[in-house]
């Protein structure tokens, strides 16, 4: 049996790779809930992280030839990402559990030696309260860090903090 | 589908202890402030990790030679770097989009941010992707990219390195890495590299020169094998 390679980080220069129409997944024609998520991504000491890569994943709706489910976005002089997809249904978590609509985030930069992966929910989703992820994080203020609040008609936004006392609830992956 | 059957999802195995890097590696100045005080949350995989993006080279063209641009080639020491990227149980992992970008022969990102005072050169801008064939294996051809400084520390300078982007089959086996080159003086000084504590998952970032893939009259040839993360032996029940 073989070890997986070890990650590196993604370094200040990525961008090269960068294509800003991959954020937005409706692209191809995808139609559906169109919805905006936004955030603003900042470090320990509160300073805004200008050199991130934010890349999106959902299992729903299920990607095919016009919705590729993934996006990817470097955070701006602000700080900020901004995607445009479909807001995603309900899919099944494990045993007869159902996992409430969300979105899979990494989070990758300078500094980040391995990929940081969390959620984004959807405030006011009545599934969030049976949620099997949600409903492992006992302090209300650390599981608020996973669900995007709308702030707008279709703009949902959830801030990424890498380190602090208001730090995002990381996920192992 | 088994994935999406959520009482009989198939997770991807957890890290051989020491083969990943920690976030906090102190040695690495910009990890101060950007790694997590908690402990990541444990959650067993769901459809959402063990499903993941694909791509078509239809929708992303492959990119296998960078060492010219528009028939004009560019400065340095062109090379070829093929290998194999299998799972680790040794099957290959077919179709999976690479995305590679590295520093020119004079270690000189063509990025506005990299203020380097080494020179640009008009025909390489060090962005490539490529996709392995049914087998897991890819190729493409490059230019051997320079050593730079960068203020980690007094006289900081990162090894010669390309880096590398995999998908695999789902968002859990999502990796990017960088690759080394054998007999590199400046691995031994670099915290990025020594951010593995396992050497033998350092030494596995190291391609090797490779006579196979070296192309006659040509170009030297490195061989980088990779490997994601397998599949866990057995379902896990909710």
């Amino acid at each position: 049996m073989s070890i997986a390679t070890a990650a590196q980080t993604i370094g200040p220069y990525w961008h090269l790779l960068d294509d800003p129409a991959l954020a937005d997944l409706t692209r191809f024609g995808a139609t559906g809930e169109r919805i905006e998520l936004v955030g603003t991504v900042r470090d320990g000491d509160g300073e805004l992280v200008t050199d991130g890569c934010i890349e999106l994943w959902q299992p729903s709706p299920a990607a095919d030839d016009v919705f590729p489910g993934f996006g990817r976005c470097a955070t701006d002089a602000h700080g900020r990402f901004r995607f445009i997809t479909l807001k995603p249904g309900p899919v099944p978590g494990r045993g007869n559990t159902l996992q409430a609509p969300h979105l899979a985030i990494n989070i990758l930069a300078r500094g980040i030696l391995t990929r940081l992966y969390t959620r984004a929910y959807f405030e006011g989703e009545p599934l969030n309260a049976a949620d099997p992820l949600l409903g492992l994080i006992e302090d209300p203020a650390r599981r608020a860090t996973l669900i995007a609040r709308p702030v707008g008609l279709a703009t949902w936004q959830m801030d990424i903090r890498l380190q602090g006392n208001d730090e995002t609830v990381f996920i192992e992956v | 589908m088994t994935d999406q059957r959520g009482s009989e999802i198939i997770g991807f195995r957890a890290p051989a202890p020491g083969s990943q890097p920690s976030n906090d590696t102190p040695a690495y100045g910009s990890t101060r402030k950007r790694h997590p005080l908690h402990r990541p949350l444990a959650f067993a995989h769901t459809v959402t990790e063990t499903t993941g993006p694909r791509f078509s080279p239809a929708q992303f063209p492959a990119t296998a030679d960078i060492s010219m641009v528009k028939g004009h080639a560019a400065m340095g020491e062109r090379i070829i770097v093929s290998g194999r990227i299998t799972d680790e149980d040794g099957r290959p992992v077919p179709h999976t989009m690479v995305e590679i970008w590295q520093a020119n022969a004079a270690g000189r990102y063509h990025h506005p941010r990299d203020q380097h005072d080494a020179p640009l050169d008009p025909h390489f801008t060090g962005t490539g992707r490529v996709f392995t064939d049914a087998e897991g294996f890819y190729r493409f051809t490059t230019i051997k990219p320079g050593a730079y400084p960068w203020r980690n520390h007094h006289n900081a300078w990162r090894p010669n390195h390309i880096h590398f982007s995999y998908f695999g089959p789902g968002f859990a086996t999502r990796l990017i890495t960088q690759m080394y080159f054998p007999g590199d003086p400046l691995l031994a000084l670099d915290p990025v590299f020594h951010a593995v504590p396992d050497a033998g998952a350092r030494e596995r970032l190291i391609a090797r020169f490779d006579l196979d893939t070296t192309q006659p009259e040509w170009a030297l040839g490195y061989r980088f094998d990779v490997v994601l993360r397998g599949r866990d032996a057995t379902p896990m029940e909710g």
